[in-house]
């Protein structure tokens, strides 16, 4: 009789990586839904562009590095990857930005470091970073929102944006098209108090609801990931409140000066950070208790940099900074094991 | 119904346990052949009682526990011993251990057996011993023994006392099926335990999905005395580990490292408080168990009341098997249960569940892919470990992080790896670790053991090198004071007189001394006073002066004889040595010389050379050896003097001598000097019979060492050419080359018939 | 000119006064080791067979705290030298073949009719275990053995093996699953391969 031989369990979860990727595709549907009703069909157009860049990128370079391509690239990892990038990079962004971000993000910060799990940054994260301060200007062309174009609808056509991507367009087109984020807005406003900035600037008063809208539906996706335990609450949780204290906390002594609560978490990438970004499992820090610290310090780096910094957001550098440190929380946030009185620190071991 | 905490993490793993409650507990067929590990419990083996061919009867121990935490075992039929040897057995290794192997003859007879009557009014040590006499172990999991845990209350204060029936992992039933159709055994253990611990509080934990059980066990409690408390637990695997059904039932956790005794807690396996039962009221030892048969490989799941040793085929056939369907045979639980390789592995007294599974049931695991700190399996670790950490320890051997990570509180549990969605054997990294760190430990330990031993060593040599200069320098200065001691008094004894006979000889020589001076002295004071017979006096003392003489004379003689006797023996032994290391100088050179020349290395001619040399030297040793040898032989062919005729000689005259000499003493005048002249004559004819034996009892000693020097030389000789077989074996087992296997074959041939021929003469002189 | 003079007295105040404070520091919080050879001896294998061309373990830690090479003990193979190379802080290197190759464990065993009885073994073995007098049949305490391997050439005979420890199940380790799992499905076992019976 020959039977197989192998080590306990015996019965697995059917609960595959690539599972688990396609679930997080899923819960980027509504976000993406209404960043293209709100600021036309560039998202979706980078979105495959990107997409089918990083299957190739990811391909290739498994070939090279001799393994199987078609379990690997199964995992789906590469397009949620790209995915993210491409939700991060302005919707009229040139079709050369987003394959740059695209090689950065795949073969650099992914495949150079050992593949998926040993990456030690976010890739998408560190390809916008690159991306955002090697072409400031096509990073933060934004597009204005549908409702300071004019009457109706009047969203870029696909053809259009189609041909802003691939081809080049006219700066007037641009022009009539792109505009600042409210970040931008409120970051430039000279010397007028956040209430007169706000009076003031159109993206402001009339295109915040888009922006709000786009964070909501982030934020849907980021419950139903919460629903489906792909993520757990403990890192967005603690970044969503650690930006809302400290904006709340500066916004409640100065509100002049500060924006308020609600705004930081409402515009730029607040919500996507917090459910889709921060949340990214390898390079986060691995523990729950690691997780809370991760995200706390991610938040309160979001305001430092959106408050003081140079660029109007800073989830990137956020995140990139906190994953260099996320194996030091590693180390200092293990949970306290059953039978011990207290949690054991430290790398263990030699010294 | 107290209040039910909760432990961190934990799954929900499908249940798959109707299948197998359809039916009542079935006693399984009786086996034709039953294999009994000696090892089915925590501890060490258990050492056989019976020999091969003994007829055993139902129930008898046949094998005693050996130690304090060890277990017996008894026979669970009646039949003859086959063997006992390896065999396979439930281990994870798929390896072999020792079992006791026994034929049923179908009678199923039991030994005369009878519980206790009353238990109650036994000392608690006699009670345990039963228990202990009855092969007890925990019937859950590990194997522990029982008799260990009941001493407990003996070195700890117990309060609680926890019965485990939570049964949480998948598939098994067989707890189940024993609370609904056995309560009454259950409480008469829960009893018998309580009496011997005295807990302040018992608790039962149980799943809720065992509702039948609950019942069951609810009804047998109301009429009964004790204070038991059912506390019904959600399911959730694993909370029927034991430190987890801790904490859910008393919210404490047993520290790391610790017993739950250290915390004033006990717990006992259901099944085996049934166990306990059935010895002190029946005196059944454990020789039979309820086993889940189950799987989708089997048509008719169930459980059966199997004896412990019935190979998983027979219980497999008694459940109908699919064998085309059957792919992986689990022993115990899906998650923390072990796959055996073999239908012929036994079941043991720890084995609760035999599932046999078919391919799409327990499909090959997909392939490992890389972690991505998901942290899904940190969520679900009852332990609350990190399980992705251990695994990147684990991976990359770092295993002092991996232990500072608490690698050893994990319970193997298996609920990571079961959620992991990469599809990582979290476990098996676990185990791996786990034993490469204690095998680490193992050989740190014995590599500083090896060290002290070495140290050890090398002082002693020292020291015994210091004493061995010590005592030359005594013996130096020892023979210097001889020397000039002979100097002066050139008729002392010389120094070297080893052997027995000389000592006598020479304690003869020296009373002869004594009695000349004196008879010298009495001569000179008679001289002196001008009194008593003076001639008289004169003749004996030149008769003391004759027999002290010969005494001399024989001492020397013997001391001289003996002398070459000893030196002739250590020169044979030196040359045998000699001729032995040239012989194997020659051969390891000559097998340089081959190697030099299949390589075709340099300095071949210097080889050879040195093989030539050797050839001569190792001939002439061989030579100079059996030129001592023939010279040593001639002792052998003197034909052998009768040694106890002469000694019996010997000691008459020496008899004689001693009552002469009494009665000389007693003597005056005239008599005297007769008798004198007849002790003188007497004293000479003892001399020279003394002698006589004396010379031929050497005679005697030196044809033995002959003997026996040739004997062992026999010895080394077929030993040595046993060597020489083997090591042309063995190159001729590395050579390709068609031509050196020739030769070396050839070799082979005339190596093996010299070890032959030595072997067989061997045999004729081998003394018996 | 004067500033300058300043700075520069300002310098050499603080060179004097920090010379001080790291003076004292190391003399208050020296750190009082063991001795590196005895940490060295500590990671080698105690095997004491010599192969590494020093008589012994602790000679070769004594060598290796004056800069010799770590590769050459084979007994204790590449985990030794990762230890030392950890523990010296220095690059781990190969085995160095000079000396000999990674082995499995093995332990001496005397073919005891053959054994003559001649101590031979007895004066090799570095551990003392080997039991046996003069012309009495010898026996290897097999829990002493360290493997070294010196007892076999030694004998006349020839009658001492050096056998590979034995896997029991007391001794069995679990293996690490296997690599090839990380790469292709196979459908192979979980880790565990299928040995052949
Ligand atoms: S569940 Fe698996 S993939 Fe997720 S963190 Fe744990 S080991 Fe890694
Ligand atoms: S196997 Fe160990 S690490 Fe994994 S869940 Fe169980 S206790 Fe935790
Ligand atoms: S080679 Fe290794 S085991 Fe052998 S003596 Fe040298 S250090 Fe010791
Ligand atoms: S018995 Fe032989 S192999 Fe074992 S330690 Fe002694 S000399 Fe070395």
């Amino acid at each position: 009789m020959s039977l197989i031989r192998m080590s306990s369990p015996h019965v697995y979860k059917s609960n595959t990586t690539s599972n688990v990727m396609r679930l997080v595709l899923i819960a980027t549907l509504p976000g993406i839904t209404a960043l293209t009703v709100f600021f036309g069909w560039g998202t979706l157009i980078q979105i495959l562009w990107a997409g089918v860049l990083a299957l190739a990128f990811e391909a290739t370079i498994l070939k090279l590095r001799h393994r199987p391509p078609g379990l690997y690239l199964r995992d789906g990892s590469a397009l949620v990857t790209a995915l993210l990038l491409a939700v991060a990079i302005p919707p009229f962004a040139p079709w050369w930005v987003t394959a740059v971000g695209v090689f950065v993000a795949i073969v650099i910060a992914k495949q150079l470091y050992g593949g998926l799990g040993q990456n030690p940054f976010n890739p998408a994260m560190v390809a916008y970073a690159l991306l955002l301060i090697s072409f400031p200007v096509e990073m933060t062309r934004w597009t204005a929102p549908f409702a300071l174009n004019g009457d109706g609808w009047p969203i870029a056509s696909f053809v259009d944006t189609l041909g802003a991507i691939f081809g080049s367009a006219e700066s007037l087109w641009y022009d009539s098209f792109t505009g600042a984020t409210p970040l931008d807005e409120l970051r430039h406003r000279g010397g007028l108090t956040t209430e007169e900035a706000w009076r003031q600037s159109q993206v402001l008063s009339v295109g915040i609801g888009a922006w709000y809208a786009v964070s909501a539906a982030w934020l849907m996706g980021g419950i139903f990931l919460l629903y489906r335990k792909i993520i757990t609450w403990h890192a967005p949780l603690s970044m969503l409140l650690a930006l809302m204290i400290c904006a709340g906390m500066f916004y409640g002594f100065d509100p002049d000066n500060y924006a308020s609560p609600f705004f930081h978490l409402g515009t730029g990438a607040t919500m996507l950070a917090a459910f889709f970004i921060i949340t990214d499992p390898v390079s986060s820090a691995t523990s729950n208790r690691g997780r809370i610290i991760f995200g706390a310090s991610i938040g309160i780096l979001i305001f430092i940099i959106r408050t003081w910094g140079n660029y109007p957001d800073g989830v990137a550098f956020a995140v990139l900074l906190m994953n260099l440190a996320a194996p030091f929380i590693d180390l200092y946030s293990q949970p306290r094991s059953y039978g011990h009185t207290t949690a054991n620190k430290g790398r263990g071991g030699k010294a | 119904m107290g209040k039910v905490f909760a432990f961190h993490g934990g799954i929900h793993p499908p249940e798959n346990k109707k299948q197998s409650t359809r039916t009542p507990i079935r006693p399984a067929p009786l086996p034709k052949r039953l294999y009994l590990p000696l090892q089915q419990h925590i501890g060490t083996s258990a050492s056989p009682l019976v020999n091969v061919g003994d007829r055993v009867l139902k129930g008898q121990m046949i094998a005693e526990p050996v130690g304090r935490i060890s277990a017996s075992l008894h026979a669970p039929t009646s039949g003859t011993i086959r063997s006992i040897g390896p065999h396979p057995v439930p281990h994870a290794s798929g390896l072999e251990s020792d079992c006791i192997v026994i034929d049923s003859d179908g009678l199923d007879e039991w030994e005369e057996h009878q519980g206790l009557e009353d238990y109650t009014s036994l000392k608690p040590g006699a009670l345990i011993d039963h228990i202990r006499r009855c092969g007890i172990a925990g019937m859950g999991g590990a194997g522990f023994p029982t008799d260990v845990k009941l001493h407990l209350g003996d070195d700890h204060i117990v309060n609680t006392l926890i019965i485990n029936a939570a049964e949480c992992e998948p598939y098994i039933t067989a707890d189940d099926m024993l609370m609904r159709e056995r309560a009454d055994e259950i409480l008469g253990g829960i009893r018998v335990i309580s009496h011997l611990l005295k807990p302040s509080h018992i608790i039962i934990g149980i799943e809720d999905n065992k509702s039948h059980a609950i019942r069951t066990l609810r009804t047998a409690l109301k009429e009964c005395e004790l204070n038991i408390d059912i506390r019904v637990v959600p399911t959730k695997y694993p909370s029927g580990g034991e430190r987890q059904l801790i904490q859910l039932l008393t919210g404490l956790e047993v520290p790391s490292g610790k017993i739950p005794a250290d915390i004033g807690i006990v717990c006992q396996n259901i099944g085996t408080t049934a166990a306990i039962y059935r010895a002190v009221h029946f005196g059944e030892p454990l020789i039979s168990r309820i086993v889940t048969v189950t799987g989708d490989a089997v048509a008719q799941p169930q459980n059966l009341e199997a004896l412990i040793g019935t190979p998983f085929a027979d219980l497999l056939d008694a459940a109908h098997v699919y064998e085309d369907r059957l792919y992986r045979l689990v022993m115990g639980g899906p998650m923390m249960g072990m796959t055996v390789e073999h239908d012929q592995i036994p079941v043991i007294k720890t084995t609760n569940c035999i599932i046999a599974a078919s391919r799409d049931e327990m499909p090959p695991a997909p392939p490992e892919q890389p972690c991505i700190r998901c942290n899904m399996c940190e969520q679900v670790c009852p332990v609350t470990l990190l399980p992705q950490q251990l695994y990147w320890f684990a991976k990359g051997r770092e295993f002092d992080k991996a232990k500072h990570h608490n690698l050893f509180d994990c319970i193997e549990c298996g609920a990571c790896a079961y959620v992991c969605p990469s599809s990582i054997p979290l476990v098996q990294y676990y185990r791996f670790a786990k034993s490469e760190i204690r095998t680490e430990e193992a050989e740190q330990h014995k590599a500083d053991h090896a060290r002290e031993r070495f140290e050890a060593r090398q002082a002693r040599l020292e020291r015994e090198q210091e004493e061995k200069e010590a005592r030359r320098k005594a013996r130096a200065e020892e023979a210097a004071r001889a020397q000039k001691a002979r100097k002066a008094e050139p008729a002392d004894t010389p120094t070297a007189a080893p052997a027995l006979d000389i000592n006598a000889l020479k304690t003869a020589a020296a009373v002869a001394r004594t009695k000349l001076k004196k008879a010298q002295k009495a001569l000179n004071t008679a001289r002196e006073s001008g009194e008593g017979d003076l001639p008289a006096l004169e003749a004996a003392v030149a008769a003391a002066q004759g027999s002290s003489d010969q005494a001399q004379h024989a001492l020397e003689q013997a001391n001289s004889s003996t002398a070459s006797g000893i030196t002739a023996n250590v020169d044979l032994k030196q040359l045998k040595t000699a001729a032995a290391v040239a012989r194997t100088k020659l051969k390891k050179a000559r097998d340089a010389l081959k190697n030099a020349e299949d390589k075709g290395l340099e300095g071949l001619d210097k080889l050879r050379a040195t093989v030539t040399t050797l050839e001569q030297k190792a001939e002439a040793a061989d030579q100079a050896h059996q030129q001592a040898e023939q010279a040593a032989t001639p002792a052998d062919n003197t034909p052998p003097t009768d040694l106890k005729a002469l000694k019996q000689q010997v000691s008459i005259m020496r008899t004689k001598l001693k009552k002469a000499e009494a009665a000389l003493a007693n003597l005056e005048g005239e008599a005297r000097t007769q008798a004198e002249q007849a002790l003188t004559e007497l004293r000479q004819r003892h001399a020279a019979a003394d002698q006589a034996f004396k010379a031929a009892e050497q005679m005697q000693i030196e044809a033995a060492a002959a003997q026996g020097v040739d004997l062992k030389k026999l010895k080394v000789d077929a030993a040595m050419a046993r060597a020489a077989v083997t090591k042309l074996e063995r190159a001729l087992g590395k050579t390709e080359d068609e031509q050196e296997r020739t030769a070396l074959e050839s070799q082979l041939v005339t190596a093996r018939d010299k070890a032959e021929q030595l072997n067989t003469t061997l045999q004729q002189h081998a003394p018996d | 000119m004067s500033t300058v003079i300043t700075a520069i007295l300002i310098l050499f105040g603080l060179a004097v006064v920090f010379g001080i404070i790291l003076g004292y520091a190391s003399v208050r919080f020296r750190v009082e080791g063991n001795p590196i050879v005895e940490q060295i001896d500590a990671l080698l294998p105690q095997t004491q067979c010599g192969q590494c061309g020093y008589p012994g373990c602790r000679p070769y830690a004594e060598a290796i705290a004056n800069g010799d090479a770590i590769n050459k003990c084979p007994p204790g193979g590449q985990s030794t030298i990762e230890s030392l190379a950890d523990l010296l802080d220095v690059e781990a290197i190969p085995l160095d073949a000079e000396h000999g190759e990674e082995k499995p464990k093995m332990i001496a065993f005397i073919r005891e009719d053959e054994c003559i009885g001649c101590t031979k073994c007895i004066q090799a073995c570095p551990v003392d275990a080997i039991l046996g007098a003069a012309k009495q049949m010898h026996t290897v305490i097999t829990d002493e053995c360290t493997g070294c391997d010196l007892c076999v050439e030694p004998c006349p005979v020839d009658c001492i093996d050096m056998i590979p420890v034995e896997t029991t199940i007391t001794n069995w380790k679990w293996p690490a699953p296997t690599e090839s799992r990380n790469l292709i499905a196979t459908d192979r076992g979980r880790g565990l391969q299928q040995e052949a019976h």
